[in-house]
């Protein structure tokens, strides 16, 4: 009997896996065409030098170059602290929303609320950038009403500082983190909350045995999702913070497109693509969470 | 109430107003120290405001709770002497057993080895020794309740609620879990403030029950005077099975009330309070009060008879019963069989002879 059943479910398996298979063939054709082919591309032009015309060799010379030259990992240290810095920052501001709206907010007043969120993204990211600048640039709105009030003597320019790009990275990331959080805190049960200042919590112990413990995957999820976002932005750094923005998505575009240094710029994207699961790895080892966990929740 | 007692909760004129309804409504009642108390209700009653008023997570509109003796005006849930059990228990899922008892103590900072001791012994204490590493989600219905009850009792608290804890527990385990709570109370002699729409788990576990409606209590009494002498058409009809005549007094002899139903039925109770000749009235008659027998001459002496034929019969083991339907007026009622085995017998259309003593029946003025 066993043997008979293994005989047919051995005889269906390859039809399934056919049926499958066409299933998937879309989804296939997409991540095999425009994400693992150009990556191998990539690879492979990473990996020559040119030693004379139309004349290529393997050779790991681009990444020395970027262990040779200062500039170029200086960018790509900083553009991996301010890409962290960003998501903190996103993280505390979006937190106390994302509350808001899962757990205060009722009816009506949640979907306004997430609507209000969600506006923003109505306009392509080039305009909503060029608003900060019309808003922060020396001429703009804000150094003038500065000025007007008397808190500054003239007006100052306020854009091209990195406090500037954190703002213009934070604003363009919130709605990627208050999405998985409100949907981590709305899973927690309020009863939960309650028994346990019932039993002596305060906000804070609450706020990091209870909430924060329950609402991780959320977070983790959120802080990914913005990391990626941010480490990979080429709009907003370069528009809010002019030529001082030293942002490495820079660094890639000028090698491909201003020095057409093709091997150059594959081996500065395939560093970014390691930096970027480097630090996402270390981040959920750190906080102890499973990649799989968080992306059910993303 | 006897003064000498040590009241453990003390609620004086609590109200609690949503809007124009009134979810509690000037309500004063004490609880004596170690003692089991009940509030029963139909669901929307406002006995769960009426809990989370005495916890703490909502401030009464009027009026003042005191537990041992101390107001509690402003005193916010983490610092009463109260914990709750709650309705889905709210165990935390990311700590293990220990962490979920030992939770209170830590943010009472308790030292890390008496911490240890003291959780240990209250595992033991309710029967889940050694427990303490495991998830909350390795934990079957019944072991989580005593988990949940540990994590309170643990405190020590004057006053520990309980709201509904065991309405998720499927129909075994609940009638387990009743007993269980009932050790466990004697065992501790803490004071339980329990609610409930279940009379069964009030009447089983409690020393005294309110019955609440409407914001109010109805009834405060043990589970026997609520039963045997229900001071409410409201409590006759909620606590315990009965059958309701309405109709009109038509004469009142020695408290005993004649009353005759719309139809024409005539039957006898009871007064309970002030019952005129001429009043609108509704008798409760409950179903093991009445006699059964296929002849009238077998039922006791001096009790009113009736005739009728069974409609129905509602087999429940120990508590069957039958549906039988006066035979002039065509009145239904329903009549527990005997436990003696005596008419197990009985079929269908058979008629049959019934009747009750008119003191174990009680009749209230309606509206």
């Amino acid at each position: 009997m066993a043997t008979a059943h293994l005989d047919a479910s051995a005889i269906d398996r390859p039809r399934v896996q056919l049926g499958v298979l066409l299933l998937l063939a879309p989804a296939l054709l997409w991540l095999v065409g425009l994400i693992v082919l150009p990556h191998v591309e990539l690879a492979v032009l990473s990996l020559r030098a040119r030693v004379a015309p139309r004349v290529y060799e393997w050779s790991l010379d681009q990444y020395a170059t970027f262990i040779d030259e200062p500039l170029y990992w200086h960018t790509f240290v900083r553009t991996a602290a301010m890409s962290i810095l960003a998501t903190v920052s996103t993280l505390l501001i979006a937190f106390p929303v994302a509350w808001y709206i899962a757990k205060i907010a009722r009816g009506r007043a949640k979907s306004v609320l997430f609507i209000l969120c969600l506006i923003p993204f109505w306009v392509s990211e080039t305009v909503r950038t060029l608003g900060w600048m019309i808003l922060l640039r020396e001429s703009g709105v804000l150094p003038r009403l500065l000025a007007d009030l008397g808190i500054t003597a003239a007006p100052v320019e306020l854009l091209y500082h990195d406090a500037t790009i954190l703002v213009g990275l934070v604003y363009t990331s919130m709605l990627f983190m208050v999405v998985p959080l409100v949907s981590a805190l709305e899973t927690l049960d309020d009863s939960l909350i309650e028994a346990a200042y019932d039993l002596g919590g305060n906000g804070w112990s609450i706020l990091r045995q209870i909430v924060i413990p329950h609402a991780a995957p959320g977070i983790a999820a959120g802080s990914i999702v913005v990391f990626m976002l941010t480490l990979g932005n080429y709009l907003t750094p370069t528009l809010l913070g002019g030529k001082n923005s030293l942002w490495f998505t820079e660094q890639i575009y000028t090698q491909f497109i201003t020095r057409f240094n093709w091997e150059q710029g594959a081996a500065f994207g395939f560093l970014l693509l390691i930096l970027s699961t480097a630090i996402v790895w270390l981040g959920l080892k750190v906080t102890g969470q499973r990649f799989g966990d968080v992306m059910r929740r993303a | 109430m006897q003064p000498i007692l040590k009241q453990d909760l003390e609620v004086d004129r609590v109200s609690k107003r949503y809007g124009a309804h009134a979810a509690v409504d000037t309500l004063s009642f004490a609880v004596a120290h170690g003692s089991f108390f009940s509030i029963l209700g139909p669901s929307g009653c406002g006995k769960t405001t009426l809990l989370r008023i005495v916890a703490g997570f909502l401030a009464p509109d009027d009026g003042e709770i005191r537990i041992g003796g101390r107001s509690m005006r402003d005193v916010p849930p983490n610092r009463r002497p109260v914990n709750m059990v709650f309705q889905h228990l709210a165990l935390f899922p990311m700590m293990s057993v220990g962490e979920n008892v030992g939770y209170g103590l830590t943010r009472r900072g308790v030292a890390r080895a008496e911490l240890a001791n003291r959780v240990d012994a209250m595992l033991k204490r309710v029967g889940l020794p050694g427990a303490q590493p495991k998830r909350i989600d390795q934990l079957s219905g019944g072991q989580k309740q005593r988990v949940a009850i540990a994590r309170s009792l643990v405190l020590e608290p004057t006053l520990l609620l309980l709201d509904e804890p065991l309405g998720a527990l499927d129909l075994k385990l609940r009638e387990h879990m009743k007993i269980e709570l009932k050790q466990l109370q004697a065992d501790f002699g803490t004071t339980f403030v329990y609610i409930t729409h279940d009379q069964s788990e009030a009447l089983v576990l409690s020393d005294h029950v309110a019955v609440m409606n409407a914001g109010r209590f109805e009834q405060v009494g043990t589970p026997q005077e609520l039963y045997y002498r229900p001071a409410t058409p409201f409590v006759a009809g909620f606590v315990g099975a009965n059958n309701r005549v309405a109709g009109k007094a038509i004469g009142v002899d020695a408290g005993v009330v004649a009353i005759e139903t719309a139809a024409g039925l005539r039957v006898q109770a009871r007064a309970s309070g002030p019952v005129a000749t001429g009043d609108a009235v509704e008798a409760y008659v409950r179903p093991e009060v009445v006699d059964l027998a296929r002849d009238a001459n077998e039922l006791p002496h001096g009790t009113q008879g009736f005739s009728g034929r069974v409609e129905s019969l509602l087999f429940d083991g120990a508590n069957s019963a039958v549906l039988v339907t006066e035979a002039s007026t065509r009145a239904e009622i329903r009549i527990a069989l005997p436990q003696t085995g005596r008419l197990a017998d009985l079929r269908v259309d058979e008629p049959v002879a019934f009747g009750f003593d008119a003191e174990r029946a009680v009749c209230f003025r309606s509206g």
